[in-house]
């Protein structure tokens, strides 16, 4: 789907709206914590419940992390935004209005640049406005409906882009590129899963016209409610695809409507049509002063911006050897980043760094369910692991086998290593007389090998490696064994 | 000790201090006095006799603190202002059951400077009406005759006020709800500038307007609740940093500024003082009996040195249909969270949720605010948007600019509150556009953000009953209104007793 004679007749046309929840400590208007789940209705208050007589106070960090994301995306940050009421009714809606920027927005006018499907892509960034969260309504298996307003007042930034996206594949490498940006800057925890990211997908067709000839103006569009995975974006825009495709090729005409997505059914279904879309009757929020931003302020959030991972990325490639997908882990957070390039400093050499986070510490506490930064290896422990690796005094091996243990111990690697008799055995003439053992007795593998069998030699240092109970230096068995079978 | 309430306010807090009555005394004298009176005059929506007696007691027990301005002074708020642990209505059937678990930041503050809250006041419903006839539980009647409106819709605050039923009272105003009930109960009340007073836990009429205000007995009375009151609020945005003013800190003391104007001779404040006079205002149908009144006022202001200079306020013609385009618009979005999900009634019979709202919204609220609800809902719909809420908005910019203009030659501005005395009940029942006709003089200052006091100009010759007049002033310059107004209330004859009870 989505190749062939599609390609050649028909141009698809996507924009999105993505709505983020921003990682503040309290919610935008009230001191609420900010946090996902909960037992229903315990992180209410009188503001975020809509009671009557309270009034809202914006949230100083929600404007910083707006503006940061708007920075980061390359937007116009406005020096004045206003909120506005937005006005319909739902119960999950506790004040009959949702609060949120109309004109002007917090951000406008950005641009970003990613790759999809190997080419790069451009995408203008229309605007970014700041608004609170609606709570949830429970219907299942229940015999009434229930309103949870724990999420109520959650600070959301809505991320508008341009209609400048050309496949279902190029929209979700674009929500992956934004969600992994918006993450790295803190700004959310891009936890899809509970809902901080979410997206709209506006979608339309139009003939596709030769290079060069000008395009074709846009078709109707439909847009597509409330996906929260990149595989329901994907296969939404993708079934809308192929339905508004069928009914242009069959000579019909797109009606402009709202559109549900049943990812159960694989199907998309019309919600609302363009006559029955809501007066949402925006007026300026009178319990709020406008937003004002002063120059500096801005510079201020604009200087605390970390390297962007992407040019962050390609220097971890670049100084440390490392490859896309080592690079790009590392890079995934920027806690994460600054955790690996605070180990370098403490004196740990860069590849063997990396490998220690990739392949020992990330999957040990994804085994256990914890964050990286929950467990005790501070990036100095780290270090101190990779240099007693590069002096030879532990094993990868060992490293390896008691890693879970070193995470639940105060001890540097080389004393745990030691108590429990795992020290690296780098003393020749130890080594020696193991060495000599093995070859005495396997005689026959011992001629085979000096007959020109030189793959042999895995053989013996597999023995002498059980005979050190793993402690032994590979190298230097390696080293020991050939001038021994050699002589 | 029956008559105790009938004391001014700084009289009590006097004999308080002397320790000639305690908190309870005046606290049982006001009591004894909502007994007698209630049935008449229906001012208070509860009466909070038991928390007001324990309250009394316990401050009696500490006996009189000099840091606690209101220290054992029996006050009232109107139902609108929510008071922790006690209703809430609003005087709508919609959330007469709604108990707050939170004190507004004026209830804190009473609290705080040590009043006795004994009850909370009756209103036209969320503070639409002009008359207090649009509650929920019955209309106020007005202490000087009772077949006449205490006017709204702060009306159950002047009417309780003016009868003694209290020492002072909160209203709320948001197109003249406090000065035009003052007017025409004969009280003295204040409309602060937007911002001066906090909103939060006040339930939300049209929240760009919306001030809570001092209703008393004398001017000095209502600058000692008001000093109370005044200040920043970190809950509500728009409460007034005025530590970051443009022409620096403005005069902050309210009770000074009364004293001084009430005990020099009223020459010497009122000499050189340029008030203005706007003809929007004056020929605007006054009643001659109003008018007479007003005047008479103005003469002996003129032989007391007062400079009366003409201005003009061009956009005063818009004033009427500005706010009530803008004031219902917000009130619209305001009254949305009645839904009938949380709050109050939620209609029985109701089975898909668009039903559910449209029932509960019919049966919870009163005609008035349906009114403005429609009207609000109007206005801001795509399409109608541009030809009424943004023109309305621009007027209100235009007519800020009218007053500041006007008052920077000016100190003050003053008008009378209404073009006539209180009405007959059932006056402007068929005609809503009569009943808005009736806050032509006030709604002006709402839609500024700009403060006004109003006081009583004296009775009128035929009818006998208070004429009010309104000071207006400059941001943040309410000092300016209490000495002016302590200095009016020494030219004139004290009023009187209301006649009515």
């Amino acid at each position: 789907m989505g190749s062939g004679p599609l390609e050649s007749r028909w141009e698809t046309v996507i924009g999105l709206e993505v709505h983020t929840q921003l990682l503040t400590r309290a919610k935008l208007f009230c001191s609420c914590p900010n946090l996902f789940g909960g037992e229903p209705n315990t992180r209410v208050c009188p503001v975020c419940a809509g009671m009557p007589g309270a009034l809202p106070v914006i949230n100083a960090q929600a404007v910083r992390l707006a503006v940061r994301a708007g920075l980061a995306l390359g937007c116009r940050i406005n020096r004045t935004s206003l909120f506005s009421r937005k006005s319909y009714f739902y119960p999950d809606l506790p004040n009959g209005f949702q609060t949120s920027q109309w004109e002007p927005p917090i951000c406008e006018g950005g641009r970003v640049e990613f790759i999809s499907g190997g080419r790069p892509v451009s995408v203008g960034i229309t605007r970014i406005h700041l608004e609170n969260d609606a709570g949830k309504c429970l219907h299942e298996g229940l015999d009434a409906s229930l309103v949870d307003l724990n999420r109520a007042g959650t600070p959301l930034v809505e991320i508008v882009s341009e209609p400048d996206l050309r496949s279902p594949d190029e929209a979700v490498d674009f929500m992956r590129h934004l969600r992994r940006l918006l993450v790295y800057l803190d700004v959310t925890d891009g936890n899809m899963e509970e809902g901080s990211m979410r997206c709209d997908v506006n979608i339309s067709l139009r003939p596709r016209v030769k290079e060069g000839e000008g395009d074709e103006p846009y078709g109707t569009r439909a847009e597509l409610k409330n996906l929260n995975s990149f595989n329901s974006i994907l296969d939404a825009a993708r079934h809308e695809q192929e339905r508004q495709r069928e009914i242009l090729e069959a000579g019909g005409k797109v009606e402009q409507e709202t559109r549900h997505y049943d990812p159960e059914a694989r199907i998309t279904r019309g919600m609302r049509s363009k006559e029955n879309a809501p007066d949402y009757r925006y007026f300026p929020c009178p319990d709020l002063p406008p937003v004002f931003l002063e120059e500096q302020e801005v510079e201020k959030i604009r200087s605390g911006l970390p390297e962007f991972p992407e040019q962050r990325r390609l220097r971890f490639e670049a100084d440390f050897g490392l490859n896309a997908e080592e690079s790009g882990i590392l890079t995934s957070s920027a806690a994460l980043a600054d955790y690996f390039e605070a180990a370098l400093k403490a004196g740990g050499g860069g590849k063997r760094t990396a490998t220690l986070i990739l392949a020992e510490l990330l999957p040990e506490c994804a085994r256990r369910g914890l964050s990286w930064s929950a467990v005790n290896f501070s990036p100095e422990r780290l270090a101190h692991t990779v240099r007693m690796l590069d002096a030879g005094k532990v094993s990868l091996r060992v490293v390896r086998e008691i890693f879970a243990e070193l995470l639940d111990s105060d001890l540097p690697v080389d004393i745990l290593a030691e108590q429990k008799g795992l020290l690296q055995l780098s003393d020749s003439s130890v080594l020696e007389e193991a060495v000599r053992a093995a070859v005495e007795g396997n005689p026959a593998e011992a001629a085979a090998y000096r007959g020109g069998k030189t793959r042999l030699l895995a053989f013996f240092v597999g023995q002498v490696m059980k005979a050190t109970r793993g402690a032994g230096n590979p190298g230097l068995i390696n080293k020991l064994l050939r001038q021994y079978l050699e002589e | 000790m029956s008559d105790l309430c009938s004391m001014s306010l700084s009289r009590a807090l006097l004999g308080l201090r002397r320790r000639e009555y305690g908190a309870l005394d005046l606290t049982r004298s006001c009591l004894e006095r909502i007994r007698a009176t209630e049935p008449y005059l229906n001012a208070c929506i509860s009466v909070l006799e038991e928390s007001a007696l324990e309250r009394a007691a316990a401050l009696d027990e500490i006996g009189p603190r000099e840091d606690k301005p209101l220290w054992g002074v029996p006050v009232m708020l109107k139902d609108i202002i929510c008071l922790k642990g006690h209703p809430c209505t609003c005087a709508s059937r919609f959330v007469e059951n709604f108990i707050p678990f939170y004190d507004a930041g004026v209830a804190s503050r009473l609290k705080e400077a040590g009043a006795v809250i004994v009850a909370k006041n009756n209103l036209d419903e969320f503070a639409m009406g002009s008359g207090t006839e649009n509650s929920a539980f019955g209309p106020t009647r007005n202490p000087w005759d009772l077949a006449r409106v205490p006017g709204g819709s702060s009306g159950g605050s002047a009417a309780a006020v003016a009868a003694a039923q209290a020492f002072g009272a909160l209203g709320t105003d948001t197109g003249g709800s406090i000065r035009l009930p003052a007017g025409f109960c004969g009280c003295v009340g204040l409309k602060p500038t937007y911002g001066r007073v906090s909103r939060f836990g006040v339930v939300a009429f049209g929240s760009s307007f919306d001030q809570v205000g001092p209703l008393a007995r004398s001017v000095e009375d209502c600058a000692r609740l008001f000093e109370v009151i005044a200040g920043p609020d970190p809950r509500d945005a728009t409460s007034a940093r005025l530590d970051l003013h443009p022409g620096g800190l403005p005069e902050q003391d309210f009770v000074r500024a009364a004293l001084e104007g009430g005990e020099r001779e009223p020459q010497d404040t009122l000499k050189g003082l340029k008030i203005g006079l706007a003809r929007e205002f004056w020929d605007s149908g006054l009643t001659p009996e109003v008018e007479r009144v007003c005047r008479g006022l103005l003469d002996k202001l003129a032989d007391a040195g007062a400079v009366l200079e003409p201005v003009s306020l061009p956009h005063q013609k818009y004033a009427v249909a500005s706010y009530y385009i803008m004031s219902s618009a917000e009130a619209s979005t305001n009254l949305a969270r009645f839904d009938g999900v949380r709050y109050g009634r939620r209609a029985e019979q109701a089975g898909e949720l668009d039903e559910l709202y449209v029932a509960s919204r019919s049966a919870g609220f009163g005609p008035e605010a349906q009114r403005r609800i429609m009207l609000g809902t109007f206005v801001l719909s795509s399409g109608y948007y541009d030809a009424y809420y943004r023109k309305a908005a621009q007027i209100r910019r235009l007519l800020r600019g009218d007053f500041d203009r006007a008052l920077e030659n000016c100190r003050l501005i003053l008008a009378p509150t209404c073009t006539r005395t209180a009405w007959n009940f059932g006056f402007t029942e068929n005609d809503p556009l009569l009943a808005y006709k009736m806050d032509l003089l006030t709604v002006t200052l709402n839609l500024v953000g700009l403060p006004g006091l109003a006081l009583p100009a004296g009775l009128g010759d035929e009818s006998r009953l208070p004429v009010g007049v309104q000071l207006m002033g400059r941001p943040f310059d309410e000092a300016a209104l209490f000495r002016t107004a302590a200095a009016v209330e020494r030219l004139l004859p004290p009023l009187g007793k209301p006649g009515g009870v």
